[in-house]
């Protein structure tokens, strides 16, 4: 899914979008690990009327097909109807870099939840992505985050009765 | 009728009654709030029910549902960009309303309209629901493989601009669907323990609908800030009431058929609603400058078929929107099955369900008008804290379902799936029915083929199965016959473009 100059609200029909050639080759890889995979499948009961690797079998020629057909519908000038929303600005162009920092601060929550825990991965989560979305006041992020981290770490755990795992702070909380 | 009453002394403990008010406050305050609906809502709630019965956990989804539609108008009246695709009509008279210092007029006229119409639908429901449980329940596997797969078509194929893209999206949803074990087998699993069981659907809705959409946004966040008109307290002066209560009612008689059928959805209705209210006017001058009519008939529709989509959900188990489809998998998760046994098998459960939408409806109304300033306010809160807090709260959903990192993996690799989806103009709600509906068509097909001894023609055996063959056949002849004669733009390229958006 690159930037293109093309943008999704470009509805002239000269205009092909590029990016959708992505899509159609994310389906059609999609589609061909489908199959692959319903080749390694054995029967299963010999009476079985619908075998294990039926229905992959449908579903992954249904996405060979439906790719092949969006990368035709790109080369004859379809275009997407980007979604629209209160937040949403579709006038000007899209910021993947906003959207590459937060897969970044998303990954480190997972690399580290199981050694941290919750509560201290949790006040991170919130505060870099709130960084990240422009709001500038680090300390307020961090305070809202631990705040937030910290309640809903005691309300999982006094309210409903279910223990999340408290990582490094095991014996602190 | 004993039934009924007994479920209101189900539905009014005092237990229940709290978690009612919850519902609702949370529904509209999700309704209000932009980025977020009642199925992202439902959907992060879902493992923090797990230890609350299921009776309180449904009406607390219930109240979460019948809010959200209220509260969508809410947007889109004070501000002129719908957070529902359900209230995208309700913006056009609406918003002009408020613009021309009619704001209070527009909400109340909202809020006692959803009142009007979700106690009719409701009153629709509890009648027809357990006749429709009592018809369904003699059906056998062929008949219902049939409407599931009406249901697939109809969700993908019918609603949407674009068929192809409904179609990828339903593709890619039973891809999903088919991560697991199937007889003994590990089906897409590439090795991993994780996923023998399957994706989660838990997972894959807060992923799609809450990641991909703060992504979404993070992508095109808005810079400028929003006009937000300042409203007082609702209230209508005699000529409003007068010019508001046929609508009200006319929308509910579109909207409720509209939301029991498998099709489903609030868009049709309330457009239709729309232009009917348009055309019967005495005062078509009006029309564009803010009409009360415009946003009573609207507004009506679309809670009546919210009412509406619960008949499929609770007679058949079929979803038809992504609130129903979240609702759905709360169920499963409680062990219970919806369908044609469930109201026998259930009955407390199912009637104080039903008695506890009465009394969610006039919660809204109770609640609503005197807090309309404070939900206009909502608005105003900060989007980079909004967002982050979506995240937040999708990462808990996300995590406290097994406690495993991996699933965190998980939810960023499908909420990204979501932010494509979104670029690409993806439906979203095929992919959830698809994620949903796949395993079990595969159930029925294997029993109804099981019990026939393989033979394919027990697929057409029974005369429901045959009749909704016919329908859609019909609606394919008619999509080839309308696809001919598109190309004249005007209505129905614009109500096109509201299906895009899944209520959410």
């Amino acid at each position: 899914m690159s930037d293109t100059e093309t943008r999704s609200d470009g509805r002239s029909p000269q205009v092909t979008d590029v990016a959708q050639y992505g899509l159609a080759a994310f389906l059609l890889a999609v589609g061909v690990v489908v199959v692959v995979d319903a080749r390694s499948l054995d029967r299963g009961f010999a009476d079985q009327p619908v075998q294990p690797y039926a229905l992959p079998y449908v579903v992954g020629a249904a996405l060979l097909v439906l790719g092949v057909l969006l990368a035709v519908a790109t080369w004859r000038g379809d275009t997407p109807e980007a979604e629209g929303g209160e937040d949403v600005d579709l006038t000007q162009g899209s910021d993947w870099a906003t959207v590459a920092k937060l897969v970044a601060v998303f990954a480190v929550v997972i690399a580290t939840i199981d050694w941290l825990g919750w509560a201290i991965v949790g006040a991170f989560l919130f505060a870099a992505s709130a960084r990240v979305l422009g709001s500038r006041t680090l300390l307020l992020n961090v305070a809202i985050g631990a705040a937030l981290s910290l309640l809903t770490w005691y309300g999982f755990y006094v309210g409903l009765g279910i223990p999340i795992p408290a990582g490094v702070l095991d014996g602190v909380l | 009728m004993d039934l009924l009453l007994e479920g209101f002394a189900t539905a009014l403990t005092p237990e229940n009654l709290l978690y009612a008010v919850i519902g609702v406050l949370l529904g509209t305050a999700v309704g209000v709030l932009p980025g977020i609906g009642p199925a992202m809502t439902v959907a992060l709630l879902l493992p923090v029910t797990y230890n609350v019965s299921p009776t309180s956990g449904l009406i607390l989804f219930a109240g979460i549902y019948y809010g959200g539609m209220y509260g969508g108008s809410t947007t889109s009246i004070l501000l002129n960009t719908p957070g529902e695709s359900s209230s995208v009509v309700t913006a056009l008279e609406g918003n002009k309303m408020a613009k021309a210092g009619r704001a209070a007029q527009a909400l109340a006229t909202a809020a006692i309209g959803s009142f009007v119409a979700g106690t009719i639908g409701t009153i629709l429901l509890v009648a027809l629901a357990p006749n429709i449980a009592d018809v369904v329940v003699k059906l056998g596997a062929p008949s219902y493989f049939a409407i599931m797969v009406l249901s697939l078509f109809t969700v993908t194929a019918v609603l949407g601009s674009s068929k192809l893209r409904g179609l990828i999206s339903l593709a890619l949803g039973l891809a999903i669907g088919l991560v697991g074990t199937s007889t003994g087998q590990q089906r897409l699993t590439f090795g991993s323990p994780q996923l023998a069981d399957g994706i989660d659907v838990v997972v894959v809705a807060v992923a799609i609908f809450a990641i991909g959409e703060a992504l979404w946004v993070a992508a095109h966040l808005r810079r400028r800030p929003l006009d937000i008109i300042p409203v007082g307290r609702p209230w209508m002066s005699r000529d409003d009431w007068g010019r508001s209560w046929k609508p009200w009612l006319r929308g509910t008689a579109y909207g409720f058929p509209f939301g029991a059928l498998p099709a489903g959805g609030a868009e049709v209705p309330t457009f239709l609603s729309y232009i009917t209210e348009r055309r019967l006017t005495k005062k078509p001058e009006e029309f564009g400058k803010g009409a009360i009519e415009g946003v009573a008939g609207p507004e009506a529709a679309n809670n009546a078929s919210a009412a509406g989509t619960l008949v499929p959900l609770l007679a058949i188990g079929l979803p038809t929107t992504a609130t129903a489809a979240v609702i759905l998998v709360a169920m499963q998760n409680y062990g219970l099955q919806p369908g044609p046994q469930f109201m026998d098998a259930e009955p407390k459960l199912v009637w104080g369900l039903l008695a506890s939408l009465f009394v969610a409806n006039t919660l809204l109304l109770v609640l609503n008008l005197p807090l309309a300033p404070v939900w206009a306010k909502l608005l105003q809160i900060r989007r980079p804290y909004l967002y982050a807090g979506i995240l937040f709260f999708a990462s808990l959903g996300a995590y406290s379902v097994n406690f495993q990192a991996f699933d965190l993996g998980l939810l960023l690799c499908l909420g990204l799936l979501g932010l494509a989806m979104r670029r690409f103009g993806l439906p979203v709600l095929p992919l959830i029915i698809g994620v949903i509906l796949g395993p079990r068509l595969e159930e029925q097909l294997t029993t109804a083929l099981a019990i026939s001894q393989g033979d394919l023609s027990t697929l057409w055996s029974e005369p429901v199965a045959v009749v909704v063959y016919v329908v859609m056949a019909l609606m394919i002849v008619g999509l080839v016959v309308t696809g001919f004669r598109r190309r004249n733009k005007g209505v129905t390229d614009r109500i096109d473009d509201n299906y895009q958006e899944v209520s959410m």
